[in-house]
């Protein structure tokens, strides 16, 4: 009588003993000696990271909150502000026109973004890769050039104006306008990733099925990317309610939340009202940061490891429709540079349109050159000490072999400040640095202050990118190195970081960007011997230069596009010393 | 005097044990092998060794000093792991001066002369200059084991260190580790779920299942003498029989198979027939056990004519029947 039974009632058997064994297993006094077991430096350079990115994130937001609830005269004011600022129409108007022109341009820009993307994904069109390029030329530019191109082709004496075609452009057409180039580009880039990834096999079942490439699009293609469509109506929402740049050179009289903030705080000196709008302006980024993590959430395990590569099939009349419309958005940006290159280097713009290079010769009242070489300054400064400090704290997040409370901590704030508009960091930190009672008031009116913004502006998506390379790396090389007595930093030195290359590259070059566009959290920050260039473009569109404003832009413009050049060519090279290495998959 | 001493080592991740009360001690010089199923915690018990994980109750004593809170640089060892994590941007000399050229004490002359004889020693000399990438899996199993020597560690850990590589290497790898680990007289503990391997390579065996020890003894012992139908049947094949509270074990080559029908023999019925080389495996069943291994002699087996379906007769010496009460 053989029974094979008996073993699973052994196997039973060991687990009530493993069951037996459960409750107060760690005797006092033992604390002591444990404490042998942890690597110090390892936790002392976590905390002071996890200390410096907490103060910095959450001191201004702080500070911010308690302005919105308390006096001029710095009592307690409780919901005093806010009960005068819904009392007062001319300031509750902005709220109505925010929505409306943000709802409408992200209605615009995930419309032409889906096209975009899917012309460039899934179809087998001629000059992908151009037009890519091109549907990223918006995110080189700050927001205010996006409008000031405008005013080259629509204003009062813009070119298609002459022409005898008024759009009305100052006020809400304009700003949706300028709005929906702004928030193309992010709406593109998130639903091609989203459409890059598809299961081939499902496309092949449905084909072999007969089923009608139209009816494959809405039952295969829209259910992929619904997620991504819903997280990208949030963002294109969030960034355009929140922007400043455009509103401020064709807002004309239709105020948004954006511009009344500046307002209140450059124009009437109300840092309570100006603290009360910027606490708005946090409801829908925060709804989008809800939005985008729960939509992550669940997208993350849609795709499955056995889908095979997505063959795109030949259709002619569908090629040729994709391509007229990608014509059509790219020749509407090259008309915008065309227009800006045009006001830069006319004479007098329009009256006298001889070719002239007297723009480049900015007025020192309105920031002159110097502003130019101030905002390289604080680009690569932000670069550099920002992709140090992202991937560092995303190494130790990442890597570290205890403290797993800590490092939770550490992934939880490294997303907050993609729930932070550049007006709420802008303002957050006049009210938290520009107080006598706070040490780090020294760095008020430095370029510090501009960095220290941007890096935390701009965090959140080089994180990401650095943890995502990290995860890539085998987690034993730290045990080894740590096992042959190799310190930390030299593993991170000589292993993760030449290994990580590529990112670091990406996140630099992000940081650089953005540091160079950036107008709504160094609006408030930048001091009058340290002009940068994106405000310089303020103060010479209010100056009445527009020439020089466009001259201006067009710089940020060149110098970003050489920087991206240089990107890509640094890239390249990385890749092909790591290719020879035969490290293919980092 | 054993080197390293494992004393009551508990371990829990949460609210789950990965250890449970485990003692063990290695003496200088010899290959224990930790052998058990995946999620026995036989790699948490590794990695408590090296320092990598802390114990919540217990102690590690190595060479006589209680070493359970020392951090791993200040431990002497070397470890090789399943993915062996060579630092890909580094080639194989590269990788072994790593972690030699922190050893502030060491001369540059002596540090290059120590990472060429540790290639020397696994037979990766020529290809000292080559990136990991461009090694076969064996290489790259050496260059790790070349990297953890090179340190002249006082004992040498293996967490899987073969299970990533194909039947053939890993076999031929088998005995060149442990021809390596004499000839070094290196203490070395070795996680493995082979049984094949745990059995060929190590001095001692310490059997692990569901976060317990469930014997300690060498290859012999463990394969002749297992101590409960848990070893019994992980460490080769195995044939179980309970009857009430007493469970009775015996191994496949030790069934006798007769002719003629004795009172006491069991009457079998065959499944199936396996041919593997001298011995023959007969899959048969009776009543109430759906499974029964036999294995014979081939040449047995032909004289005898064994066809599925034939029934057959069984005698279980006595001397090889193992039991165990619960």
């Amino acid at each position: 009588m053989f029974s094979f039974a008996g073993l699973v009632e052994l196997a039973k058997a060991d687990q009530v003993k493993t069951d037996q064994v459960k409750s107060g297993l760690v005797k006092p006094g033992l604390a002591k000696q444990r404490l042998r077991s942890i690597n110090f430096g390892q936790l002392a350079a976590l905390l002071l990271l996890l200390t410096i990115f907490a103060l910095i994130l959450l001191g201004p937001l702080i500070s911010l909150f308690s302005k919105a609830f308390m006096t001029k005269g710095g009592d307690w004011a409780g919901l005093a502000n806010y009960t005068q600022y819904f009392k007062t129409p001319s300031l509750t108007i902005s709220i109505g026109n925010t929505i409306d022109i943000s709802l409408w341009s992200t209605l615009f820009s995930a419309t032409f973004g889906l096209l975009f993307a899917y012309a460039l994904t899934r179809t087998r069109m001629v000059g992908k890769l151009f037009f890519k390029y091109l549907a990223l030329l918006p995110i080189f530019m700050p927001t205010l050039i996006h409008a000031l191109a405008l005013v080259f082709l629509f204003g009062k004496q813009g070119i298609i104006t002459q022409l005898g075609l008024d759009i009305n452009l100052y006020g809400r057409t304009g700003i949706i306008i300028a709005e929906t180039i702004y928030t193309f580009p992010q709406a593109f880039l998130m639903f091609s990733i989203a459409l890059e990834y598809a299961d081939g096999r499902l496309y092949e079942a449905a084909d072999s099925m007969g089923v009608s490439p139209f009816t494959q699009f809405i039952k295969i293609t829209l259910p992929d990317i619904k997620y991504t469509a819903v997280n990208v109506l949030f963002v294109c929402f969030t960034l355009a309610f929140t922007d400043f740049g455009a509103p401020k050179v064709i807002g004309g009289s239709y105020n948004v939340l954006a511009t009344d903030i500046y307002k209140q705080i450059v124009g009437q000196f109300d840092m309570n009202m100006g603290a009360v709008v910027g606490t708005l302006l946090l409801i829908p980024a925060l709804l989008s940061f809800v939005v985008g993590k729960v939509t992550n959430s669940i997208n993350a395990s849609t795709l499955s490891s056995r889908a095979t590569n997505f063959k795109i099939k030949k259709c002619m009349p569908r090629d040729v429709a994709f391509f007229i419309v990608c014509i059509a958005v790219s020749l509407a940006f090259l008309a915008l540079t065309a227009a800006l290159l045009i006001g830069a280097l006319s004479k007098y713009f329009p009256y006298d349109m001889s070719l002239s290079l007297q723009s480049f010769m900015f007025d020192s009242s309105t920031g002159g050159i110097n502003s130019f070489s101030h905002s390289l300054q604080m680009a690569i400064f932000t670069a550099v000490s920002g992709t140090v400090f992202v991937f560092i704290y995303a190494y130790l997040v990442e890597k570290s072999q205890r403290f797993s409370l800590l490092k939770k901590i550490g992934r939880l704030l490294s997303a907050l400040p993609l729930a932070l508009p550049g007006m709420v960091i802008g303002l957050s930190f006049i009210f938290f640095f520009n107080n006598a009672n706070n040490p780090l008031n020294i760095i008020y009116g430095t370029v510090l202050i501009l960095v220290l913004s941007n890096v935390l502006h701009y965090f959140s998506v080089p994180f990401l990118t650095a943890t995502g390379a990290l995860k890539k790396l085998d987690s034993e090389f730290e045990c080894v190195s740590e096992s042959m007595g190799v310190p930390g930093y030299k593993t991170l030195l000589m292993v993760s970081a030449p290994l990580c290359l590529p990112a670091i590259l990406e996140i630099f070059m992000y940081f650089f960007v953005n540091a160079m566009v950036t107008v709504s959290a160094v609006v408030f920050l930048y001091s009058a011997q340290f002009q940068i260039a994106a405000i310089a473009i303020t103060h010479m569109e209010e100056a009445g230069n527009i020439s020089q404003a466009a001259a201006m832009g067009f710089l940020i413009l060149l110098i970003n596009v050489i920087v991206r050049i240089l990107y890509e060519a640094a890239i390249k090279i990385v890749k092909a010393k790591l290719a020879r290495k035969e490290i293919t998959n980092v | 005097m054993s080197f390293l001493e494992i004393r009551n080592i508990t371990k829990r991740f949460n609210e789950q044990i990965a250890l449970n009360n485990v003692s063990a001690s290695v003496k200088k010089g010899e290959l224990v092998c930790i052998l058990g199923p995946s999620g026995c915690g036989k790699t948490t018990l590794l990695r408590i060794i090296a320092g990598l994980e802390t114990a919540n109750l217990g102690q590690i004593i190595i060479d006589g000093k209680d070493q359970t809170y020392t951090q791993p640089k200040d431990r002497n060892f070397g470890i090789v792991f399943q993915s062996y994590a060579l630092f890909p941007n580094m080639t194989v000399l590269g990788n072994v001066l790593f972690g030699l050229k922190q050893r502030r004490e060491l001369s540059k002359e002596e540090v290059h002369a120590r990472s060429l004889e540790a290639l020397r020693l696994v037979d990766l000399l020529e290809h000292k200059d080559k990136y990991p990438r461009q090694l076969s899996g064996g290489q790259q199993q050496r260059t790790a084991l070349a990297r953890a020597l090179a340190l002249s560690p006082s004992y040498l850990l293996l967490d899987e260190p073969l299970s990533a590589l194909d039947a053939k290497v890993r076999v031929k790898l088998r005995s060149e580790i442990k021809t390596i680990q004499k000839s070094l007289a290196i203490t070395t503990i070795m996680v493995t779920h082979d049984q094949d391997e745990a059995l060929t390579m190590a001095d001692r065996i310490i059997v692990m299942n569901n976060a317990i020890v469930e014997q300690i003894g060498t290859p012999r012992e463990i394969y002749d003498c297992p101590s409960s139908a848990f070893v019994a049947s992980f460490v080769g094949t195995m044939n179980v029989y309970q009857q009430k509270s007493v469970t009775y074990a015996i191994r496949p080559e030790k069934l006798e198979v007769v002719n003629r029908h004795d009172k006491y023999d069991l009457a079998v019925n065959v499944n199936e027939v396996e041919f593997k080389g001298p011995l023959t495996r007969i899959y048969a069943s009776c009543a109430d056990a759906p499974e029964i291994y036999i294995d014979i002699p081939s040449e047995k087996a032909d004289a005898m004519r064994v066809r599925i379906g034939a029934t057959m007769f069984l005698k279980t010496p006595q001397k090889h029947l193992r039991r165990w009460t619960v």
